[in-house]
């Protein structure tokens, strides 16, 4: 593939470029700028992130599982570039020295990158904006006070890029979803690539050859929200942080879990679509998606067809989904907001959900009139407890109704133990998050995070 | 004086523009050869065939080497020659390295490392500790057992008694820098490595072994490390023996590096231990009696598990006077990764054992469990609890009672026992009382939220075991301009070390941090150096500089005060300001040191120090093994939810004593960490095995060290204003190991929360995920 990007503020033009080269790796093996860090190489602990600018500005994004490709018309800058050519620092290098923000130093590159991104965008939410950033030394205390205390400072201008002119449409970068549509139709055993962060991971750990590869990147028109009167209409490849700033008027517990999805670094590059498509059991999407009721449009070729979001999702590791068949937009019925969304991990962010639980229960006149609840991680698939919902569904909404719906959750969910959590335990709490739904509507305070020192 | 400055770390701008080197971003030769492991798929058994065929025909492959291939000794172990760098056919955890992929680049190694063809003899593992009990597998002819008083009859004689038992898991170093190692052949079949090792000396050591050359001919040399823990005392030997041999065969520079993946899979981990423990008590809560079985999972390999285990022995009394203990300790080897040496080096295992009795007794009596922690403290040391004691006050200690009692379990006296007034400060400045009694109104109000707090002591004992270990080396050279190079056995990791050296240095010459340069450690330059570990590190090389330091100045001031123009009594010369002062004059350093040169004075030196008054029978257990003690203390508080047992951490004071702190600001940044790496092990970070032997949590997508938003929202740390009651460097304290137990007060606190949901003890065992602590709770609710 050919493309085009500015790097440290310097056009670099590519020719012959294998589509899944890493960023990380070519700028350490090919370019010598080694102050970019392999830490994991899955995206996990944002060693190796960089401040990638495009029309929509400045993020952090995880060069590790970011394909030279997904670069094109875009402006990167590494650690080494984010300082002045003189050797002016930027303030959060300043201030991560002033406030001792390094020690052993290897996760430092990162944290700058992380730094200054949220620095150009004005962001002060330092546990959010840095929970992709792992550091084994400081215990991140001085870390926070270093990126509070150059909050102050302006943004450098040096760090701002004009991007490249657009760079000319390529065979296998489809630059609208038509496009993308016909060359998908000719070629459905292509690999997909949308945000990557799970594709990367095919090519860095199980170390696959992917061919052939279409990236979806330069797909504007995927990337379009619509409100209408009824519905929220979201393109495929709009990325979590984006969905998180649509919903959050809508489904406000939806948006926190948004929150806590990965990280700020993947969820700049992940997608609704590639959350979906890829029909994991334990993404965290597709429970929520379920229990409002979304529609999912997908499309081959020209030909288009909706489906119940919960119906594409078959069996473990098979969605209805043909071959040349991508997904186009995901379209959220507009509702009362009754929806809540449950993460449970070992760890707050930046964990995979042992148990995501979505619920949505609307209670008229003292009883339950409606129920969706779906779950990711109790399953091969994201599933919606039915049965459940049939022991809910015109009874009162109170604990006794709670309590005798006990049996139906061993009728809707039979899960499994592994690294996460164990089957009993999965089980159990997926009980005790209705309480937890009910409590929460008696106005109960639930969630430790909300809870003040 | 540099010597206390709060001086950023030597790196820190290096750190910050990315321009500081880690092994792999050395610039290497062209056609440098990349090497990765082809690893067992099984974790006990013998291999029946092993094909490499399609390994060997891979793209970029250059030649793959198995240990009938290589040249002199196939052994990587620190200690006993039990650990082959790839199996002779037996196999003895699940990832261990079964042959060498040598490659034109990293990818293309790893790719063919997993095209190998290997038929098992398999033979079913043993995994957990209760299956290596019932095998006897055990390192050492049997279990230690050390005792002290007549721990039975003091058990059934007190006015109560209780048992129980706690399993603490491992911990993964999870250094953000992988393992990583760079061999160049030099002339004549020399070797020079750079390695990220905590211990340049023992890579020296075994790449020699493996080339069938003597010591001289290897040299090791590192700049720095991204992360180490211990978790790079020993386990980068197998990657620096590798490059080095595949270096030799090939006569092309070698380098490796663990992918993530394969560096959890094939390296050691904090050993995990189950601590059973028998107490007899009284009303206020005093041991009376105690006894400790530690059962410790090695796994396949002895490295250092022997004194990993004895540490956690030696740390079962942690800040507690215990007159009547047995403590039997089992080492359990196992089908598992060979755990290996990681920050506390088993004092955080043993200790968290006698906090765990401490809380256990406090619940049965219903009592603060600070109540009971300081009913059960050793005595303040004689003359206040801060003051320094004289050697000759300590080498004959008064006759008075407290004094005499004040004797660990393995006979060594405690005699600057500060927690006293330690935990007062503590209490006072952390709000403890009010607080405990706010959340037990917060509880009560609270149905599902529940908070807890716990204050929990550290007494950590200074010094490697291993007696001989306890020396360090320097080398120190001021040039004719004044300027000052200094190289010292001790490794850089991120704690700072460098650091402090150079202000102990340029302390001792009266210069500028800016005169003082400190170069990669460098077996050429110091040799026999120790691992940097046991907190030994500015101890150790921070006397060996000054001594180096005070032998080049000693000439100086010699020479000086001899010069015609200068005139004076060496002692009556000081060095101090950039400016040497003599005979009522004074003349800049540099002049002074071009002076020194022009008239012959050599200004080189070595430098060295071994640790005074060190004396230790493990067999019997007996005697001082620690020239001091390291302490502090922490309390946190924390939240839960009694729904699904997620919880987390909300505010957490330290003061800590760092001695007379060398830099107040590197080690502030050693309690910090310390204290959130500490929690870690014992909150979030869960390693899962299956029961094929397979660690499933090998990468930070299912291992979960803290994220930023897990530190506590109030994190209030402060140094204790002490001084160090013996002679070390500036009277300062090790501070790399000790705070990582302060950690123990999140589990503690936990605990304290479980408790307010029923009657029952929590025994909440670590690491307390979500899960372990929703099974708390409903355990205490039902009971």
């Amino acid at each position: 593939m050919e493309i085009t990007f500015l790097l440290n503020g310097e056009t670099v033009a590519l020719t012959n470029v294998k589509p899944t080269t890493t960023l990380l790796d070519w700028l350490r093996e090919e370019r010598g700028l080694t102050g970019t860090k392999e830490g994991c190489n899955e995206g996990d602990c944002g060693a190796c992130s960089v401040v990638v600018q495009d029309v929509d500005g400045q993020k952090a994004l995880n060069s590790c599982i970011l394909f030279l490709p997904q670069l094109n018309g875009k402006a990167v800058r590494t650690v080494e570039g984010l300082s002045a050519q003189d050797g002016t620092l930027h303030p959060v290098q300043d201030a991560m020295i002033k406030h001792h923000g390094s020690q052993c130093g290897f996760c430092t590159p990162g944290f700058i990158a992380s730094m200054a991104s949220a620095h150009a965008n004005g962001a002060t939410d330092y546990d959010n904006q840095l929970a992709g950033n792992l550091c084994r030394c400081t215990g991140y205390a001085p870390i926070i006070r270093a990126a509070e205390e150059a909050s102050a400072e302006p943004v450098p201008d040096w760090i701002k890029d004009e991007l490249p002119p657009s760079p000319e449409a390529t065979s296998m970068q489809p630059v609208s979803s038509d496009a993308l549509a016909r060359l998908y139709a000719k070629m459905p055993e292509a690999t997909l690539v949308a945000g990557a962060t799970d594709v990367g991971l095919w090519v860095t750990k199980s170390l696959r050859d992917l061919k052939p590869v279409i990236f979806l990147n330069r797909c504007a028109d995927l990337t379009e929200v619509e409100i209408t009167e009824d519905a929220i209409n979201i393109g495929a490849m709009v990325n979590m942080n984006t969905l998180r700033e649509v919903l959050t008027p809508y489904f406000p517990s939806y948006a926190e879990m948004l929150r806590r999805y990965a990280s700020t670094q993947v969820r700049n590059a992940a997608t609704l679509g590639g959350n979906i498509a890829n029909g994991s059991p334990i993404g965290d999407n597709p429970p929520a998606l379920i229990a409002l009721n979304a529609t999912l449009n997908l499309r081959l070729g020209d030909r288009r067809r909706s489906l119940p979001i919960e119906d594409f999702f078959i069996a473990y590791g098979k969605q209805d989904r043909l071959d040349g068949e991508f997904v186009e937009s995901i379209s959220i019925p507009k509702q009362p907001d009754r929806l809540k969304v449950y993460k449970i991990s070992k760890r707050f962010d930046q964990d995979i959900s042992a148990v995501l639980g979505a619920f949505n229960i609307t209670v008229e006149d003292g009883k339950i009139a409606a129920a969706r609840i779906a779950f990711g991680g109790m399953a091969a698939t994201p599933k919606r407890a039915r049965h459940v919902e049939d022991a809910l569904i015109g009874k009162a909404w109170n604990e006794e109704t709670i309590a005798n719906a006990w049996k139906a959750w061993e009728q809707d969910f039979t899960p499994m133990s592994d690294m996460r959590a164990s089957a009993d335990y999965r089980l159990e709490i997926a009980r005790n998050l209705l309480t937890r739904y009910y409590l929460e509507d008696l106005g109960a305070q639930t969630s430790v995070l909300e809870v003040q020192p | 004086m540099s010597v206390s400055a709060p001086l950023p770390h030597d790196s820190a701008h290096l750190h910050v523009t990315g321009q500081a080197r880690y092994v792999d971003d050395i610039p290497t030769p062209k056609g440098t050869l990349h090497l990765a492991f082809g690893l067992s798929t099984i974790a006990r058994g013998t291999i029946e065939d092993m094909d490499l065929t399609a390994v060997r025909a891979a793209t970029g492959v250059r030649l793959v080497l198995t240990a009938s291939d290589l040249p002199f000794e196939n052994d990587v172990s620190p200690s006993i020659h039990d650990e082959p760098l790839l199996s002779e056919g037996e196999v003895h955890y699940l990832g261990q390295p079964l042959f060498i992929v040598i490659a034109d680049s990293h990818m293309n190694a790893r790719k063919a490392a997993r095209l190998a063809q290997v038929t098992y003899v398999e033979k079913t593992p043993i995994l957990t500790i209760d299956e290596a009990m019932a095998a006897g597998s055990h390192f050492e002819d049997g279990p230690r057992i050390w005792a002290r008083g007549t721990a039975d009859d003091a058990i059934q004689n007190a006015p109560h008694q209780l048992n129980g038992s706690i399993d603490m898991g491992g911990q993964e170093h999870f250094y953000l820098e992988g393992q990583a190692a760079l061999a160049q052949p030099q002339d004549n079949g020399d070797m020079l490595v750079q390695s990220s090792t905590q211990h340049p000396t023992e890579i020296q050591h075994k790449v020699a072994h493996a080339l069938g050359m003597p010591m001289h001919a290897v040299r090791v040399e590192t700049r720095r490390m991204g992360g180490g823990f211990g978790g790079k005392e020993s386990q980068g030997n197998a990657l620096a023996v590798a490059c080095s041999v595949a270096a030799l065969i090939t006569g092309q520079t070698c380098k490796m590096r663990y992918d993530r993946d394969d560096d959890m899979i094939i390296t050691g981990k904090r050993h995990d231990f189950r601590i059973d423990y028998t107490v007899g008590y009284d009303a206020s809560g005093r041991v009376q009696g105690i006894t400790f079985l530690q059962l410790a999972r090695c796994g396949w390999a002895q490295d250092l598990s022997l004194p990993v285990a004895d540490r956690a022995m030696l740390h079962s009394d942690n800040a507690y006077l215990l007159e009547h203990i047995r403590i039997e300790s089992h080492r359990l080897k196992t089908n598992t990764q060979s755990a290996t040496a990681y920050r506390g080096f088993g004092g955080p295992q043993g200790m968290l054992g006698i906090e765990r009795v401490m809380d256990h007794v406090a619940h049965a009596l219903q009592m603060d469990p600070l109540e009971v922690r300081r009913a059960n403290f050793y005595a303040e040391a004689d003359g206040g609890p801060s003051a320094p004691q004289s050697p000759a006050a300590q080498a004959s200690p008064p006759e008075g009672i407290l004094v005499r009692k004040n004797i660990t379990p393995y006979g060594q006296p405690v005699t600057d026992f500060v927690l006293h007034d330690l935990v007062d400060q503590l209490c006072e400045s952390s709000d403890y009382a009010a607080r405990r009694e706010a959340i037990a109104t917060w509880n009560a109000a609270n149905p599902v939220l529940k908070k807890g707090i716990a204050l929990t002591p550290v007494k950590f004992g200074i010094s490697f075991t291993l007696t001989h270990l306890n020396q360090a080396g320097a080398l120190v050279h001021v040039y004719q301009d004044g300027s000052i190079q200094l190289n010292h056995g001790g490794t850089e990791m991120g704690q700072g070390l460098n650091q402090k050296v150079a202000q102990v240095a340029a302390s001792r010459f009266g210069v500028a941090m800016s005169a003082v340069k400190i170069t990669a450690t460098d077996t050429g330059k110091v040799p026999n150096t120790s691992a940097t570990a046991a907190s030994s590190g500015s101890d150790l090389n921070g006397m060996a500089v000054k001594n180096a330091c005070d032998l080049i100045r000693a000439r100086m001031a010699d020479f000086i005060g001899s010069h015609p123009d200068y005139a004076c009594a060496p002692e009556t010369i000081t060095f101090k300001g950039g400016l040497v002062y003599a005979g009522g004059q004074e003349l800049t350093f540099a002049d002074a040191a071009k002076l020194c040169y022009e008239n012959r004075i050599s200004l080189s030196a070595t430098g060295f120090y071994k640790t005074p008054s060190l004396e230790w029978d493990r067999i019997k257990g007996h005697g001082r093994p620690f020239y001091y003690f390291a302490y502090g203390a922490a309390v946190t508080e924390v939240v839960i939810d009694t729904l699904t047992g997620e919880n987390r951490i909300l505010r957490c004071d330290i003061l800590h004593d760092a001695g007379s702190s060398l830099n107040p600001a590197l080690d502030i940044g050693q309690v910090e960490g310390g204290y959130v790496q500490g929690a870690g092990w014992l909150t979030t970070e869960e390693l899962v095995w299956d029961d094929k032997g397979a660690l499933r949590t090998h990468a930070p997508s299912t291992y979960k060290i803290p994220a930023c938003s897990d530190r506590p929202d109030i994190f209030n740390v402060a140094l204790y204003k002490n001084t160090n009651a013996e002679d070390t460097i500036y009277r300062s304290k090790a501070v790399g190991e000790p705070p990582f137990m302060l950690g123990i007060s999140a589990l503690m606190a936990l605990s304290d929360a479980v408790a307010s949901c029923g009657a029952a003890y929590p025994n909440l065992d670590a690491p307390a995920t979500a899960e372990r602590v929703y099974h708390a709770v409903q355990s205490v609710q039902n009971d």
